[in-house]
């Protein structure tokens, strides 16, 4: 059963990280992986909101936060986006990837802590 | 409509390569109490994801004609739901709101420092290989 619930919640999250990111991308600068720290930013709020929440049955919170939060964010895409940038002599954007996805997403993550019901 | 019939194999191979990543990922975090300790296993699954991103995106770069499909399953789909940027945020906040403020900033610098060093290795290896074969 947890892991249909797993299955079922990345089926979803891993498809729409990949729409997320290219709405994302063609609509901001393209120099910069927008679209990869906005699902990882909002992915970090969600999760901190389901594990926030007591009253959320462990079902809803398999489903919620390991299989669609696990799977919309990424930290895979995060390192070799940074890898890339660093690469390509951006140092600046690459070094503001890592400080920016960091803060903003633990600071996401203890908002939606905070705001949990 | 001729767009989403387009994409439609795309979101359906990165469907599929999420569900057998996040799998993968839920197995090796069942391998650690839930809520107790410092977050080791999702440490090893997010370092051990960038690695294999690194070997992943160099070998693609060095075939002629991958398969348009082959990216979005392995690269997107299934590294993409085996690693997760939210659990290390939250579990980082989690430790913090714990009184754990040593174990949650080894874990906070810990986790980009090797990761980022992991898809160094992944690729800078691949690449020398290749290298290798090729002379």
């Amino acid at each position: 059963m947890t892991v249909l619930l797993v299955a079922a919640g990345a089926a979803v999250g891993a498809p729409l990280r990949y729409v997320v990111d290219r709405w994302v991308q063609r609509r901001l600068d393209g120099a910069f992986p927008w679209g990869t720290l906005v699902v990882n930013v909002v992915g970090s709020f969600v999760l901190g909101l389901v594990l926030g929440s007591p009253s959320l049955s462990s079902d809803l919170v398999v489903l919620i936060g390991t299989g669609f939060c696990g799977a919309l964010t990424t930290y895979s895409t995060f390192s070799y986006e940074t890898l890339r940038l660093l690469e390509d002599g951006a140092w600046s954007r690459g070094v503001a990837n890592v400080l920016v996805s960091m803060g903003a997403g633990l600071g996401a993550a203890a908002l939606g802590w905070i705001l949990a019901p | 409509m001729s767009r989403l019939r387009r994409q439609a194999p795309v979101l359906a191979v990165i469907a599929a390569g999420g569900v057998l990543g996040s799998l993968a990922r839920h197995g090796a975090a069942s391998l650690q109490d839930a809520g107790t300790g410092w977050p080791w296993a999702i440490l090893v699954v997010n370092v051990s994801g960038c690695l294999l991103i690194g070997v992943l995106m160099a070998v693609l770069l060095d075939l002629t004609a991958p398969h348009r499909l082959l990216r979005p399953f392995l690269g997107i789909g299934v590294l993409g739901g085996y690693t997760t940027f939210s659990t290390y945020a939250v579990d980082t906040q989690r430790l913090l709101a714990d009184g754990r403020a040593v174990a949650a900033l080894t874990y906070y610098l810990v986790t980009p420092v090797l990761a980022l060093l992991a898809v160094w290795i992944g690729t800078a290896a691949t690449r020398a290989l290749r290298g290798r074969r090729r002379a």
